[in-house]
């Protein structure tokens, strides 16, 4: 790599980051052994340009199962633009993209669906007139003799909602438009577990929600990540960051400006790496690559 | 479009709890939680749950019902006739066309989009029949009707491919429909030869029945019997099985009433029917042959809505393209078949005009004809703005267009008067659907 490549410091990505600064060595021990193992989706060398702009470049990441991943990065970063090609809305210009250990090609949302990637965007993508059971079987409705099953799916629906504690909607046959922002959430994210999905994409989750519903998501993104699937969380907000993420994955400029457990590094080097691409607050040299 | 988080949507009791992981005991009772008609066990707390929803301005079918009864009570007080069974009998069998036709429309509707090519892409299906039918080809009456259909189907793929596939606007494509089959209409007119005078009479006597034959007044309370048994039935089994899988099941009284009420309404329609309304020494009773297929149409078309997938992706669609898009459905196809059962609707009510008439003529006022259509529709419940609407709102519209226009008809109002009046009646019903959209979404 060239130029800004060499500020791509890569922290910890599995264990063979001993060298990292050692004054917060201890928290490190407590982060889970989430980031081991074979990575659930790898992402190598990936590059997307809408016409003259270079939108994506090398980026290369790793979700493993189980783990929370952060991708933060200022407006313009590339976040939107990398969860984009992850999901299948367009295909990256170069890279290559490795499911289990297997190299994929997600051409389309349903090549992206079939390999167990759900993404739940900003808007929701929910369908406010119809109601929760109708909107968590959207698509994958289960038909017997023809019709639809309606008694099975709510049973389901209602077992996976309980599952994930939400227990805050008064029913599961009121329409989603009669929801608030967290039971709009819990409806979405109840909808990629019916799907059995491994890898679960949040935009901006935590965006419109007040400080209780944010409290709602949050836990909902840790018991995904307890049932086993990773989550790739976009967020703007560090604390949510902190909160619930396991590493974090900052883009600076349509790079990866770098990579690091939560553990090892502060919510100051977050931003840093946010605002300047590098993990090395202006004039401090505490973390220095080797 | 997704909504704003509506905090004020909840009500005030369950604002405290909205966060927290209250155990799934305490989610349904009552006194943490307001009770809503989804929730609501008892007969007496869906009662009251459905006041609440009524006075919030979600009223269903309500509206509908009292418009029917204010204009019933004008203009029988213009005109005593009016109740009279036989004209009652004529008013239903005049609703056939608006019904079918609405109900045509309801598809598109449920999409948020608009045909507005139904009247006359019906008239051509009609005159395919009516021409096969005739002589000298004297078809066998379900093949010409089974032609006219195809050829509907064949346009509404037309249409529906330009509107999906070029992302042309149905409003415009459908509005040359509007023009090209008036076209295609009098060619076939003018070029056919069992047309005399601009006019292809129907001798085929199963079509001509289709409004003008009648049930026996025994096989009419047979078939009400029947209905009425079968809808029982299924409403008691669907009820017993949500409530055995542990469901929140409505209360069996509630099933009780509602077969009661169809019950109620299926004894006077076949009173009415079955009373004498010749004049004269000819004898003329029994439930029109259009009662029977409206219901079959309706109950057939209720099922595709309601209970398959091609139902629900439609409402899908309409209420959030996108959400549908990427639950992995595929918009044009589902399009595409909505356009098609469009036109294959509106040529049945095409079928269902010829036999009105009892022949057809390039004097077919298509355009007159998707206004009362679209009115229909909307009038009964049906959204302009896509993802709500049922079949039975085009039932309910299409009586109300078909009491206006047969009251006014018996008033003597003017041609001028009529129209301004019809004008007036689907104005408001968009009004109401309009008024009652702003509510929801700003709640």
């Amino acid at each position: 790599m060239h130029g800004s490549g060499d500020q791509q410091l890569r922290m910890a990505t599995d264990a063979t980051a001993g060298a990292r600064s050692a004054d917060r060595a201890p928290a490190s021990s407590s982060a889970g052994g989430a980031a081991s193992g074979t990575p659930l989706l790898r992402l190598s060398k990936i590059g997307k340009s809408f016409g003259p702009v270079q939108a994506l470049a090398d980026i290369d990441l790793e979700v493993y199962p189980g783990e929370v991943l952060a991708l933060v990065g200022d407006n313009g970063a590339g976040k939107s633009t990398l969860i984009k090609t992850i999901s299948g809305i367009w295909s990256p210009d170069s890279g290559q993209e490795f499911w289990d250990g297997r190299q994929v090609h997600i051409r389309h949302p349903r090549d992206a669906a079939a390999l167990g990637i759900a993404t739940m965007y900003q808007d929701l993508a929910l369908a406010d007139n119809l109601d929760i059971v109708e909107n968590m079987f959207l698509g994958r409705e289960t038909v017997r003799a023809g019709l639809l099953d309606e008694t099975s799916m709510e049973l389901s629906a209602r077992r996976t909602l309980s599952d994930l504690s939400v227990t805050t909607v008064r029913s599961i046959r009121q329409p989603v438009g009669s929801l608030s922002g967290g039971q709009r959430q819990a409806v979405a994210v109840a909808r990629a577990v019916l799907e059995e999905a491994k890898l679960v994409i949040m935009d901006e989750p935590t965006a419109a929600l007040g400080v209780s519903q944010t409290a709602m998501v949050l836990d909902l993104v840790r018991s995904l990540s307890e049932r086993g699937v990773a989550v790739l969380l976009i967020s703007h907000n560090l604390n949510d960051v902190f909160a619930v993420a396991d590493r974090l994955a900052a883009l600076y400029l349509g790079r990866l400006a770098g990579t690091a457990r939560i553990a090892d590094i502060d919510s100051q080097q977050a931003v840093a790496l946010i605002t300047t691409g590098s993990l090395t607050p202006v004039g401090a040299h505490s973390a220095r690559k080797d | 479009m997704s909504m704003p988080p509506s905090q004020a949507e909840l009500p005030a009791e369950s604002t405290p709890t909205d966060v927290g992981f209250v155990d799934e005991a305490a989610a349904g009772s009552p006194d943490r939680f307001a009770v809503n008609e989804l929730t609501a066990n008892s007969f007496v707390e869906y009662a009251r749950a459905l006041g609440k929803r009524i006075r919030s301005g979600e009223s269903g079918a309500l509206p509908v019902v009292i418009g029917l009864v204010v204009i019933v009570a004008i203009f029988q007080s213009q005109n005593s006739k009016f109740l009279s069974t036989g004209n009652l009998t004529n008013l239903i069998e005049q609703s056939g066309v608006f019904v079918i036709l609405g109900m045509a429309e309801v598809f598109v509707l449920l999409l948020a989009e608009i045909d507005l090519s139904v009247g006359y892409v019906g008239a051509v299906g009609a005159t395919v029949t009516a021409e096969l039918a005739t002589n000298p080809h004297n078809v066998n009456w379900f093949l010409a009707c089974l032609a006219g259909l195809g050829v509907c189907a064949v346009i509404g793929a037309v249409q529906g491919l330009l509107i999906t596939r070029l992302g042309l606007p149905s409003f415009v494509v459908t509005l040359a429909g509007l023009l090209g089959f008036e076209g295609v209409l009098l060619y076939l007119i003018q070029h056919d030869k069992a047309a005399t005078g601009g006019t292809i009479p129907v001798t085929n006597k199963v079509i001509n029945d289709i409004i003008n034959g009648s049930l026996s007044n025994t096989v009419g309370w047979i078939v009400m019997v029947i209905v009425v048994v079968a809808y029982g039935a299924i409403s008691v089994l669907q009820n017993r099985r949500r409530r055995a899988s542990g469901l929140v099941t409505a209360p069996l009284a509630l099933v009780a009433i509602k077969v009661g009420a169809v019950a109620v309404v299926g004894v006077v329609l076949v009173l009415v029917c079955n009373a004498n309304r010749g004049l004269g020494l000819t004898k003329l009773e029994g439930v029109p042959w259009i009662v029977p297929i409206l219901l079959v149409l309706l109950v057939v078309y209720s099922v595709l809505l309601g209970r398959t997938r091609f139902g629900r992706y439609l409402y899908a669609i309409g209420g959030n393209a996108e959400a549908a898009r990427r639950a992995g459905i595929s918009l044009k196809t589902i399009r595409l078949f909505a356009f098609v059962l469009c036109s294959v609707t509106s040529g049945l009510g095409g079928i269902v005009y010829l036999s009105q008439l009892g022949s057809i003529s390039s004097n077919v006022d298509g355009g007159n004809l998707v206004l009362y259509a679209i009115a229909a529709a909307v009038i009964g419940g049906t959204s302009l703005f896509g993802g709500r609407g049922k079949m039975i709102h085009a039932l309910l519209g299409g009586l109300i267009i078909a009491a206006v226009y047969n009251g006014m008809g018996l008033i003597g109002l003017s041609a001028a008067a009529q129209f301004m009046v019809t004008a007036l009646v689907l104005l408001a019903a968009v009004t109401v659907d309009a008024v009652s959209r702003r509510g929801r979404t700003s709640a």
